[in-house]
């Protein structure tokens, strides 16, 4: 049934540009690298696989000439595949006729550009209603619709400007509205944040992210900064001259390189945004039970020679911690349990935070973070020793020559 | 004398080609004859009609309307100067020739270089005839002009027409091509058919280099009117041409002056309508 939730499939998709580019997907089907092809013509995108579920964020990472553009201007068939498949639901992208390829991008499939492209002499809300008057709605409606999206983008108050009196962030605030406007399930993003100020692609990022988590487009992200890529992404393609070379989660990308050249590049991530309290905690082991009284307690923290213990109880549910000598006391008071002496813990975290969210409580106290899930159970904690070896992985990784600066 | 190895005779061939169109579409070039003539008395009896201040004051008007008091004022001094110099006339039946010109050379041009920006086999093909067009002596298509037309204003407004033509076809092209990528793409992305691109972008966006070419189609037309006069177009040409063969210094130079000033007011008002667009007022907004 995987189907129904594949939202985009491409199959073996190749672009080359030039007049014989049929005869070079022929050799590089047999095995031809890039360049030995270059006579023919200029292989793009070569043997492009994978599929985009829907709701999911899929970002397409790579340096510029990789081919990713060309990749993104498939999905939407700005560019035809010389060779392969690119399916938007039951549409073949490569084969499809010119009049229902204009009609699939009005219903289905919209797109957020690099430098804008904004129509300078229109003002931000006829720009934010450009699909919709091509689409044909009727102008109260196209009106209505298009102040909805500027509002979602907090653009609100700005319609009767001209693009050309805003800021870089807000004009692609006006992209992004008017790709919302269209109202289609997918949302194509080539580069969307690359020519904005640090601070402001920070803040379009979470802007995206609170968007998406209210609105489950299938979004497809292009983007040159791994940050930006690990923090957007619920899945990345790597791509390197043409090819895609690893596909998977940003931690799976980060633990698991396909390749030197993808471990390379995650050399440069900052790993305390992608690492999350899942994946660098460890099992707990001074845990006592709530209910199991003060002689037991002691004795497992004296096993391990702690000072301290998290508290759970039966259901492994997370009560706080307690200390040797809050225990000790207890036992002298003949108390049947721990629930006098229990300290509740305000330090613990979710399994999904980000390392970088993690330091903050982990400087409170020298007792390991608790980790706490949904269901209020501890899953593990985080030593703050183990934090601390974590960013000395990024420290050695970064000291890596990096073969990759000239790009 | 070198006597040519072999007598190509590319001349008579020129000739028997003219003479062939000549009596071929004869039927066509007196049609185009009527019109042509028909339109350009018409606009002569609008402008020499009135008496010369109204046709000083709309013109002064327009100028104002396009940028600014200083330039209708300007305006004012420089038509008023042509008028004591008794060249009043003659300036109205040059403005409306090269007006007329204008206004066909445009309605070639444009859709021609719409054309040739799209498709690159037509601007291949289009580019070394504007040259051919551009670089031929006037003279050269003038006598033809006149074996089809005889003489009057309707050879003088052909030729204009086509020496003037060059800069409309190439700055549309231009102008179509400088458009930026990303916004085409963005037209095409949400669906819009070429035809709307071509309309509610490209042109739009492509405006100020069209108003630049058409500033050129201008002052080339008026150029060109003037060696017009040489095959019986009414005008400041006709004036130039009597000045030339009876020595008369002070004819030609009074012409010559009211040419200018036609000049300069023809440019300043056309390049002020550029500036004028959407886009342009959007793209001086910005900055």
């Amino acid at each position: 049934m995987t189907e129904n939730h594949t939202e985009i499939r491409a199959d073996g998709a190749y672009k080359v540009f030039g007049r014989r580019g049929a005869e070079a997907v022929l050799r590089l089907r047999s095995g031809s690298t890039r360049d030995e092809v270059k006579q023919l013509g200029t292989a793009a995108v070569i043997d492009a696989s994978f599929e985009v579920n829907k709701g999911e964020i899929f970002v397409v990472m790579g340096l510029s000439g990789s081919g990713k553009s060309t990749l993104i201007r498939m999905l939407n068939g700005l560019w035809r595949p010389t060779a392969g498949s690119i399916h938007l639901g039951d549409d073949d992208l490569a084969t499809v006729s010119p009049a229902r390829l204009r009609e699939i991008r009005r219903s289905k499939v919209s797109m957020v550009f690099q430098h804008f492209a904004l129509l300078p002499h229109r003002t931000v809300l006829e720009n934010a209603a450009y699909p919709l008057e091509i689409q044909g709605v009727a102008k109260d409606e196209r009106r209505e619709r298009a102040l909805e999206a500027l509002r979602l983008v907090g653009l609100a108050g700005w319609e009767d400007s001209v693009p050309g009196a805003l800021s870089g962030g807000m004009r692609q605030r006006v992209g992004l509205a008017r790709a919302l406007a269209a109202d289609t399930d997918v949302l194509l993003m080539d580069e969307a944040f690359s020519a904005l100020d640090p601070l402001i692609r920070r803040e379009m990022q979470e802007q995206l992210l609170e968007l998406q988590s209210s609105l489950g487009k299938t979004i497809v992200f292009i983007t040159h900064d791994l940050n930006e890529a690990m923090f957007l992404g619920d899945r990345i393609a790597m791509m390197r001259d043409g090819r895609i070379v690893q596909i998977g989660t940003a931690e799976q990308i980060l633990s698991e390189p396909a390749d030197d050249y993808v471990a390379q590049f995650v050399a440069d991530v900052d790993r305390t945004r992608v690492l999350t309290a899942s994946s660098v905690m460890r099992p707990s082991r001074v845990v006592v039970s709530l209910t199991g009284g003060p002689r037991l307690a002691l004795r497992t923290m004296e096993e391990h020679a702690a000072s301290a213990a998290f508290v759970t109880d039966r259901n492994r549910v997370f009560h706080g911690t307690v200390t040797d000598t809050a225990v000790l006391e207890a036992q002298r008071r003949g108390d049947a349990d721990l629930s006098a002496v229990v300290e509740p813990d305000t330090r613990q975290v979710h399994p999904d935070a980000p390392m970088s969210e993690i330091f903050a409580p982990a400087a409170e106290s020298v007792l390991p973070v608790p980790v706490v899930d949904d269901g209020g159970r501890l899953v593990g904690v985080v030593p703050r020793v183990r934090l601390l070896e974590a960013m000395s992985q990024t420290a050695s990784l970064d000291a890596t020559p990096s073969t990759e600066d000239s790009l | 004398m070198n006597d040519p190895i072999i007598r190509i005779p590319v001349g008579s061939w020129a000739e028997s080609a003219v003479d062939w169109l000549t009596s071929t579409f004869s039927g066509l070039f007196a049609f185009i004859k009527t019109v042509l003539g028909g339109a350009y008395e018409g606009l002569d009896q609008i402008l020499t009609a009135p008496p010369f201040w109204v046709v000083v004051l709309v013109l002064a008007g327009l100028a104002w309307w396009v940028k600014s008091w200083k330039m209708a004022l300007g305006t004012v001094i420089g038509l008023v100067l042509i008028q004591t110099m008794n060249q009043w006339d003659n300036a109205m039946h040059t403005l409306a020739l090269v007006l007329i010109a204008t206004v066909i050379a445009l309605a070639i041009a444009i859709p021609l270089g719409i054309l040739a920006a799209r498709n690159d086999t037509v601007s291949r093909v289009v580019r070394p005839v504007l040259d051919l067009m551009q670089t031929l002596p006037a003279f050269v298509y003038l006598v033809p002009t006149v074996v089809i037309f005889l003489t009057g204003a309707v050879p003088g407004l052909v030729a204009t027409v086509i020496f003037a033509m060059a800069p409309g076809v190439r700055f549309t092209e231009l102008g179509i091509r400088q458009v930026d990528r990303e916004v085409v793409e963005a037209g095409e992305a949400f669906g819009a058919s070429s035809g709307r691109i071509l309309r509610q972008i490209q042109l739009p966006l492509a405006t100020r280099t069209i108003m630049a070419g058409v500033n050129q189609v201008i002052m080339l037309a008026l150029s060109m009117v003037v060696i017009a006069g040489f095959v019986g177009a009414a005008g400041l040409g006709s004036d130039v041409t009597r000045a030339l063969s009876s020595i008369n210094i002070g004819l030609g130079f009074e012409a010559g002056l009211a040419v200018v000033i036609l000049a300069v007011y023809l440019d300043r008002v056309t390049s002020a309508l550029g500036t004028r667009s959407a886009v342009a007022k959007a793209q001086t907004a910005a900055s």
